[in-house]
């Protein structure tokens, strides 16, 4: 069983308000932490080896050290949560049962970064959650922990939570802060980089909820010791929302150290494919990262176990690898269609362009209709070379990662399952009725006999 | 003319206090939340030109945003919009016999309303509920793991509670 740090108290009856939490040992990190110096704190993320939980996977302590401090202007601290990749609900899970926990990541980090207001920018569709986050908020204000002058050192903070109102494009960072002043979500050209030009043209970090809420446990044990925790650059512990064709869906902390036929299989995780069915694929760090035939997703091209951690699940590239992403572990069993699953995706980036790339808005209308196409039995072989040369110009060429993101899961589909694509369109009749099934990918996986 | 009440506006002045001077166009997402859930569900011109207004920005202003994100209505909607989740995790899970059951059940396609003005599907993507699925938002919460039995119950409840 995985060691849990940030999920340890998720369990206690009451933790979502302010008694419980700190009786459990809540806001001891700030208490440390408005001791030392805020460079120093930047020092203990840097140790800790912590990345970016959102996705792009970034060294936390590097993007906090590039902060620019020019004399006279406010800096901000920005959380992210605008959760909506696909298959990702962890940052939900953190904020609906532990709201103070993440709170009490956002004081630390805005006195490390010297933020003296700092947003929470939640998704719209989240609309009860910020009801909790206020409440927690008002708590830890009542209790000293924000406002003017906390625990005496002369250092302000307010947290202010803003609902976003339906928009994926802004969950990247700079469209994000562009949402936050009231316009359309679209990315800016970088650089200049939010640390340098952020919020209100301001220096600003913006980190994932996930990420914000790990400083707690970094400070409370010291980068040293947070590192020790995980394998290679993948330290600390990782969230992971699980969905799809599992047992037991949810959200579960792991450390790292786990292979992904044990996460998938073991009771104390996934628990195994409803009704003994097999496996046939995986995302397994939202729906942007390359979708995996079995075989390539428990054993890596050499041979190896995969591991949950980063370096494993990308060991080999895109070519027979993926990634980490956001932790959305989304499980196909055997009865599921790469064809009409794919379609879906490409569905929801077209929805979610925000258009101003001419690549990705027109290049991800083209893939919803080809595969549109294919999967209602109207496709022509050469659709498949199409798509392919669809999503190769798209990626590379948008201002923002949304373009690669929709190129991804198509390029990874045609990649692995091209068999698929091609049963489709040879039997347009056929593929109405039924699906293509597991074919080659089940060998040699099977069913475990637990 | 549309108006927010006296209690709203300060609701509105503690909103624009959370940033800077002159900054008050951040609050522009936050106040069409309130618009749409104050008058009728939706956002007329007139809705938007009294932000508009409110905010010192010009209208067009509000309109770009408006009719960016997915969450402001552009048009009436029902007094309950069904918004179901259809993207993969979703699929996976059989959203996509849900959304035909609830056409059937109410006699509407997507983006259409019921005659009697009650209910509005609204097919949507990824709300970040992959884990509980088949899904839908219903107003401020979400409704999980659907089955057709559980669609019946949640139209039957919601018809009953507006006869009262």
């Amino acid at each position: 069983m995985s060691k849990k740090i940030l999920l340890e108290h998720a369990h206690i009856e009451g933790i979502r308000f302010y008694e419980t939490y700190r009786k459990n040992g809540g806001y001891r990190s700030v208490e440390k932490a408005l001791k030392m110096s805020p460079d120093d704190i930047v020092e203990e993320v840097k140790k800790s080896g912590l990345r970016g939980r959102g996705g792009a996977g970034f060294p936390t302590g590097m993007k906090w050290s590039f902060l620019a401090k020019p004399e006279g202007v406010p800096r901000h601290l920005v959380c992210n949560a605008d959760e909506s990749e696909p298959g990702t609900f962890k940052d939900r899970y953190l904020m609906e049962f532990l709201p103070h926990l993440l709170i009490e990541g956002l004081i630390v980090s805005s006195f490390a970064l010297g933020s003296n207001a700092t947003y929470i920018y939640i998704r719209g569709e989240y609309a009860w959650i910020p009801d909790i986050l206020e409440q927690a908020i008002a708590e830890a204000k009542a209790n000293g922990w924000l406002g003017k002058n906390i625990l005496g050192t002369g250092f302000d903070c307010e947290i202010y939570v803003q609902r976003g109102a339906g928009a994926y494009i802004c969950g990247e960072e700079t469209a994000l802060i562009e949402s936050l002043e009231g316009k359309r979500g679209n990315p800016r050209i970088k650089p200049p980089f939010p640390a340098i030009q952020g919020l209100w043209m301001r220096p600003t970090v913006v980190n994932n909820v996930e990420t914000l809420a790990a400083v707690v446990p970094i400070i409370n044990m010291g980068g040293d010791e947070y590192a020790k925790i995980g394998v290679g650059k993948s330290t600390g512990t990782k969230l992971l929302s699980v969905c799809g064709n599992v047992n037991k869906p949810g959200v579960y902390e792991i450390d790292m150290t786990i292979s992904v036929e044990e996460f998938i299989y073991s009771d104390a995780y996934c628990g195994g494919i409803p009704n003994r069915k097999k496996l046939k694929a995986c995302i397994p760090g939202g729906s942007s990262v390359p979708i995996l035939p079995a075989n390539l997703l428990l054993k890596t091209a050499k041979g190896e176990n995969r591991m949950m951690n980063y370096e494993s699940l990308a060991d080999g590239g895109f070519a027979t690898g993926s990634m980490m992403g956001s932790g959305g572990f989304i499980v196909l069993d055997e009865t599921q269609c790469i064809v009409r699953h794919t379609m879906s995706l490409a569905r929801f980036y077209n929805h979610e362009s925000c258009g101003q790339c001419s690549p990705c808005r027109e290049g991800t209308g083209w893939m919803y209709k080809i595969l549109k196409n294919i999967e209602y039995g109207h496709g022509k072989m050469s659709d498949i070379d199409l798509l392919w040369d669809v999503q190769r110009k798209i990626e590379g060429n948008t201002i923002c990662p949304l373009g690669d993101a929709a190129a991804w899961p198509v390029a990874a589909a045609i990649r692995h399952f091209r068999d698929e694509f091609e049963w489709h369109i040879n039997n347009p009749v056929e593929a109405q009725t039924r699906n293509y099934g597991l074919a080659h990918y089940a060998d040699p996986i099977h069913v475990p006999t637990v | 003319m549309k108006q927010f009440s006296a209690e709203q506006l300060n609701q509105v002045q503690a909103i624009i206090a959370r940033y800077p001077e002159g900054k008050q166009k951040s609050a522009l997402i936050p106040l069409l939340h309130l618009a749409q859930e104050t008058f009728g569900g939706w956002l007329d011109t007139e809705t938007m030109d009294y932000i508009a207004a409110l905010l010192t920005i010009k209208p067009i202003e509000v309109y770009e945003v408006a009719s960016f994100y997915s969450m402001f209505h552009m048009k009436p909607v029902g007094k309950h919009v069904f918004e179901v989740c259809q993207t993969g995790p979703c699929m996976l899970n059989g959203s996509d016999e849900i959304i035909a059951y609830i056409k059937e059940k109410l006699g509407i396609e997507a983006g259409q309303t019921t005659a009697d003005g009650l209910f509005t599907l609204k097919p949507v993507e990824c709300l970040g509920a992959c884990g509980y699925a088949p899904m839908m938002q219903l107003g401020k919460h979400y409704k999980e793991f659907l089955t057709k039995e559980k669609v019946d119950q949640i139209i039957e409840e919601l018809r009953t509670a507006s006869k009262h």
